[in-house]
């Protein structure tokens, strides 16, 4: 695939019209919300949006009300990849037969964690093994947020939620994150990208180039919720910058299976005294919060042990190792 | 097949929304407002890329930043992450 040259300058973003608008109902301070604007700043034409249920498919169109400045389609919790597997089969036959107006029409699949992770994997996997040309963007507010904050498959190791409640014995979730990003990778697919609001030009970037992919693109968006994660509003950029600076949530493409780190996270290859420890980024979000009693302290030690186990297996996929 | 039933083609298609969301004023929501300060501003054009509800709009006419309080819900992002310090948050009705 062709990589694209779109370097966007702030005053041509700030200046394109807004396909997912104002007045939708998402929390102040919402993550996701973040990120679906800024994907739709990417947009390069004519482009339909397909959204699994959950937080964001709720507030942006609460009946009869709707923010999404495109067509939109809501599908179920578990099948918006064969939603958008349908549009895009739909769109190559009408074009077929002449019926298409636009020389191409882009399509756009939104889904949380919980539709991605766990119950939405199936049908990603089967859409992207049959080839589908369409964008998967996942939004990572690493739990079911709109049902009341349930554990996923994207959950972190020690968070509190009300499926994996930390009480006297257990530190909250159990288990680690599912490493979906490397699991598209592993279907061999043209893209797939990591992102973080907090980088606004290199999402876009990303997203341009998923759309641009002949083929199937997977973004993996990371967007924390103040709402689940238990923080300030006013945290939800520094918290995503943090996800990057302590290389749990590493910045990363890879093109044509090809692995490449972001220059966001590069830095931190390059300069490995710069990376920032675990527990000031878990001491800002009161979902782990039990972790800081004494009894638990031996947890941020497994998560920081975790985090750096994973980043040196990311740098050499990239080709890189830690020089320290 | 029962004649008091509804066929397939009678049973009205999913649900549109037909308005737009506009016209759901978010504003009064908040708590906190951001105030600006233009003097300070350096035009970055950072807050009006993270605002999650694209309260910030850059006006082309007269090249400045303004907030939308209509929208805004006062969620403190823009003041937490602007480099210059130009956006302070301030209660509702107590300026
Ligand atoms: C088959 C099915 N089971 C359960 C639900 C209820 N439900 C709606 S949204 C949701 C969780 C969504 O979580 P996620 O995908 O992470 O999105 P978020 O709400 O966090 O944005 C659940 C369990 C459903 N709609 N369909
Ligand atoms: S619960 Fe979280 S993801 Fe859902 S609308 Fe609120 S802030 Fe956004
Ligand atoms: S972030 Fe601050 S300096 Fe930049 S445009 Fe906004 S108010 Fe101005
Ligand atoms: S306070 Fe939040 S909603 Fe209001 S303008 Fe700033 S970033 Fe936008
Ligand atoms: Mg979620």
């Amino acid at each position: 695939m062709t990589t694209t040259s779109w370097k966007p300058t702030a005053k041509e973003i700030v200046e394109k019209a807004e396909l997912f608008t104002s007045g939708h109902r998402a929390c102040a301070g919402c993550g996701p919300a973040i990120a679906l604007r800024q994907v739709m700043k990417a947009t390069r034409g004519p482009t339909i949006v397909t959204n699994a249920t959950g937080c964001m498919e709720v507030v942006s169109t609460i009946y009869p009300y709707t923010a999404w400045k495109v067509p939109w389609i809501h599908t179920a919790f578990e099948n918006v990849a064969a939603n958008a597997s349908g549009i895009e089969a739909a769109l190559k036959a009408m074009k077929r037969k002449g019926r298409l107006a636009h020389e191409n029409i882009d399509v756009i699949a939104f889904a949380g964690d919980g539709g991605t992770f766990d119950i939405g994997i199936q049908a990603l996997s089967g859409a992207v093994e049959r080839g589908h040309d369409f964008l998967y963007v996942l939004y990572d507010n690493e739990a079911y947020m709109n049902t009341g904050i349930q554990r996923s498959g994207s959950t972190p190791h020690g968070a509190s939620t009300t499926t994996s409640p930390a009480g006297r014995v257990i530190p909250g979730k159990l288990q680690y994150k599912k490493p979906i990003a490397d699991i598209m990778v592993a279907h061999e697919i043209p893209y797939v990208a990591t992102a973080s609001i907090a980088y606004w030009q290199d999402l876009l970037v990303k997203a341009r180039r998923g759309l641009e992919t002949e083929g199937p693109a997977f973004m993996h968006i990371f967007t924390p919720c103040p709402r689940g994660w238990r923080y300030d509003t006013s945290k939800t950029i520094e918290i995503a910058r943090l996800g990057v600076e302590t290389c749990i949530f590493p910045l990363w493409e890879t093109i044509d299976g090809e692995y490449n780190l972001s220059p966001q996270s590069k830095i931190f290859a390059l300069k490995p005294e710069r990376k920032k420890k675990i527990s000031g980024y878990l001491k800002m979000q009161r979902r782990f919060k039990h972790l800081f009693r004494p009894k638990f302290k031996h947890v941020i030690d497994e998560i920081q042990h975790r985090v750096d186990e994973r980043w040196n297996r990311l740098l050499k996929r990239c080709n890189m190792t830690q020089s320290d | 097949m029962n004649k008091t039933l509804k066929g397939w083609k009678d049973i009205p298609i999913a649900g549109v929304c037909w308005k737009p969301a506009t016209q759901y004023l978010t504003g009064d929501w908040k708590t906190f407002k951001p105030i600006h300060d233009a003097e300070k501003c350096t035009k970055c054009l950072l807050c009006p890329m993270i605002c999650p509800d694209s309260a910030i709009k850059w006006n082309q006419t007269n090249e400045e930043i303004e907030f939308d309080y209509d929208f805004c819900k006062g969620c403190g992002i823009c003041a937490n992450e602007c480099p210059a310090d130009a956006i302070k948050m301030v209660r509702e009705g107590g300026e």
